[in-house]
């Protein structure tokens, strides 16, 4: 079974813990700007929400990545990249949908997750499991049972 | 540098000039940061008797070593400045993610010096800083301030700011950072506004080190450990906010109401963290690296007194609630809205129109004065109307703007004024804990709980249980907390992560992360060397003994009702222990054997 990280807005309370493991586990050092991940606050609402790359089963970074810096792996189903490969085109940048593949100008280089190869910083040192690191199945289920929940409020009283 | 960026950034609003100056390796492993580094500072380069809202005092932003780092709940920074509202030493604490974003623009402080003609406000991005017109932001809220720079700037620049008190020179007035957050005492944001600096906005970029990453990895993931798994670190500040502490302080007897005159509050439940939760709470907020998320973000529907943001914090809560003998939550919120809106105190401003209303009581103000309005005990409406005039410079809220030393004493009755070094005494009553009251009176920056929370052991229990109503061994017990708050707040750590650690895992973490050895002894030596500065601040602008005194009101008025009925605060008592015990002379002046002691010059 694969594992993905799921992301849980509802529970993210905004403490950027996570861009500080990840820039801390990537780059040495703790800079949201070299994160894998960022957290967009909605300051009067008081709501959060992290993003990272999405490993897309059909990414647009991979179609138009020319050097084939950027790869399925296909026992894992990542897109993975290799930075030996990338001649910092930022064409992925463009393609990415979500703006999850990032260019840093200080470290010039692209910046994408990597699931930290099988140990994600990030869902680690959530402290509230709004980033989690789980089998793909459980993920859309336990989202499924919590919505069912909320028809079950609805219809069954 | 690890930890420390070795930088600090110095703006002269006089002329203009914008310089950066190396941090002093010795002077950043002595004073640590934040408040620490930000005292010294003052002690260094400002007169102590110099007029707080004068070009000649100094605002010192100082994240700590930790800010910028995931250190749990480690995201804090300080402002440093003499507070306009006592006239002593000021560290005003706040989290959000300003101080650690201004950290990552590459700088472990800002010293602003001198005023400004005009209004400015200061952005900085990275190494590129300057000073912009703010004429046209000059009187807006905090919320449109914060739009009208970034529109101006950058839509991901973090705000620290001051709204309408801060420029009227409110003397609790805040300075507010995203949106919600509050440097909130001793009037650091009406030190901001006689500088005419509306802002200070910033994008940071760069990053921060550390001596080992593997050792600081690993105290860390065993110091967030220890907080989640405890009680109140890990489970209760989350669930109810500080407000949790309603109940269990109006159990013990110790909930303050009507201006202090008493310690119990039927009704407080109504205002508590778990009532809170079922009804205003919307979700918990962090500040930045915080594993905590004791911020409340709440909505209150009621059209009274609609509106949406943070809080009620507990003393927010209990102070326009209890304090003012209120039950109405909604009307509480509603005032900690109109506060964080326009950057003022909570604590200070409620507790002002608490003795607004024991004062109108006895008929000494008059409705003439208030332009019709009846300040009495209970009456919600006009609570928020008070809070509304006083953050706006109009009729009665100018006279409130005093805060409720001067209020008092214009009446004739400076007594009434629950304050200490003219600053006002937050939500626990020192007749029915003994330790805290201690604490207050002695407090550097006047009375405040978080200079050494004695409330955790003798109330809650934590980290260990100690008798309420004891006086024998408190003296100890509060400096012990002192010491290793001061050390604390000098590191951009989150006080509320002593539910769960304390000095050996910030002597740990600090070690591991600058690469400089503290160990525990050495960290609580910092502590204790700071707390000996602020002090010596104090006497230098001309505070003395008298000024380490509760009101008689807590000394000589016994408890009515409640668990501790019949209680008075024994501080007289405590007190020359406690100057005894600091290695400080009977006037409380600190002997030169203990200056040389701490490295400080006499």
């Amino acid at each position: 079974m694969a594992k993905m990280l799921m992301i849980n807005a509802d529970k993210c309370t905004g403490c950027h813990n996570c861009e500080l493991a990840c820039s801390m586990s990537h780059e040495g050092m703790f800079r949201p700007d070299a994160t894998r991940v960022h957290v967009f606050t909605w300051e009067v609402e008081g709501f959060s929400v992290p993003m990272m790359c999405q490993h897309c089963r059909d990414a647009p970074c991979i179609t138009v990545c020319t050097p084939a810096a950027l790869t399925r792996d296909p026992d894992t189903g990542w897109v993975n990249l290799d930075e030996d490969k990338c001649i910092g085109c930022k064409m992925c940048v463009q393609a990415c949908p979500f703006g999850n593949a990032i260019w840093d100008e200080k470290l010039a280089k692209v910046l994408k997750c990597d699931n930290c190869g099988g140990d994600p910083a990030c869902a680690k040192f959530c402290p509230t499991e709004a980033i989690v690191w789980v089998d793909d199945l459980v993920a859309t289920r336990t989202r499924k049972r919590g919505f069912a929940e909320k028809f079950k409020q609805a219809f069954s009283e | 540098m690890h930890g420390w960026i070795g930088k600090i950034l110095r703006v002269d609003l006089s002329t203009g000039k914008i310089t950066t100056e190396a941090l002093d390796p010795v002077m950043a492993r002595d004073y640590i940061g934040a408040r620490g580094l930000g005292t010294k500072f003052m002690t260094d380069e400002v007169d102590p008797k110099v007029d707080p809202l004068s070009p000649q005092n100094k605002l010192i932003f100082v994240p700590g070593p930790l800010t910028g780092t995931y250190a749990p709940s480690g995201g804090r920074y300080n402002v440093v400045t003499k507070g306009a509202l006592t006239g002593a030493i000021a560290a005003a604490n706040s989290g959000g993610t300003w101080g650690a974003e201004f950290k990552f623009a590459g700088y472990d402080a800002l010293i602003v010096e001198g005023a400004s003609a005009k209004p400015v406000y200061l952005w900085i991005k990275d190494a590129a800083v300057e000073l912009r017109d703010a004429e046209a932001i000059w009187g807006k809220n905090i919320l449109d301030t914060s739009d009208a720079i970034r529109a101006e700037t950058d839509d991901d620049a973090k705000i620290a700011c001051i709204g309408k008190a801060g420029e009227n020179l409110v003397l609790f007035a805040a300075i507010m950072n995203d949106l919600h957050r509050a440097a909130g005492r001793s009037g650091v944001g009406a030190v901001m506004g006689s500088k005419k600096l509306k802002a200070v906005a910033v994008v940071g970029t760069n990053g921060v080190t550390t001596a080992n990453n593997a050792a600081f990895e690993k105290i860390v993931l065993q110091a967030r450990d220890k907080i989640q798994k405890h009680p109140v670190g890990g489970t209760g500040l989350r669930l109810y906010g500080t407000d949790v502490l309603t109940n269990i302080l109006n159990q013990i007897g110790g909930y303050p109401v009507k201006n202090f005159q008493d310690g119990y509050f039927p009704t407080a439940d109504k205002l508590g963290g778990e009532t809170l939760a079922k009804t205003l709470l919307k979700r918990p907020k962090a500040c930045f690296s915080c594993i905590i998320s004791c911020g409340r973000v709440t909505k209150v529907t009621n059209k009274k007194y609609a509106g949406e943001g943070e809080g009620p914090e507990y003393e927010s809560s209990w102070g326009f609630g209890g304090d003012c003998l209120i039950d109405n939550l909604d009307a509480v919120t509603k005032a900690n809205y109109i506060c964080n809106e326009n950057g003022m105190d909570t604590i200070t401003m409620a507790a002002t129109i608490a003795c607004a209303m024991e004062l109108y009581e006895m008929g000494l103000i008059t409705k003439e004065e208030t332009g019709g309005i009846a300040i009495e005990w209970g009456s919600a409406e006009v609570m928020v109307e008070l809070t509304r005039l006083t953050a706006m410079g109009e009729g009665f809220g100018k006279k409130l703007a005093m805060g409720s030393y001067r209020l008092a004493a214009s009446y004739g009755h400076p007594e009434l004024s629950m304050s200490v070094k003219k600053q006002e005494i937050p939500a626990y009553d020192s007749r029915a804990v003994q330790g805290i009251g201690l604490n207050f009176a002695t407090a550097n920056c006047g009375a405040a709980h978080v200079r050494g929370y004695t409330i955790a052991p003798e109330v809650l229990g934590t980290p260990m249980k100690v008798d309420k109503d004891a006086v024998d061994g408190k003296p100890a017990l509060v400096i012990l907390f002192q010491n290793l708050t001061a050390a604390l707040d000098s590191t951009g750590g989150c006080l509320f992560t002593t539910f769960g650690i304390g000095a050996p895992e910030y002597a740990g973490m600090l070690s591991a992360l600058t690469g400089v050895e503290y160990t525990e002894a050495a960290f609580m030596n910092c502590g204790e060397r700071i707390w000996n500065m602020e002090r010596q601040f104090n006497l230098a602008a001309g505070l003395t003994a008298k000024d380490d005194a509760l009101p008689p009101r807590l000394t000589e008025e016994p408890l009515k009702t409640g668990a501790s009925k019949g209680s008075v605060s024994r501080v007289p008592e405590m007190l020359p222990v406690y100057y005894d015990l600091r290695g400080w002379d009977a006037n409380g002046v600190p002997t030169p054997a203990k200056l040389a002691a701490l490295g400080l010059a006499q």
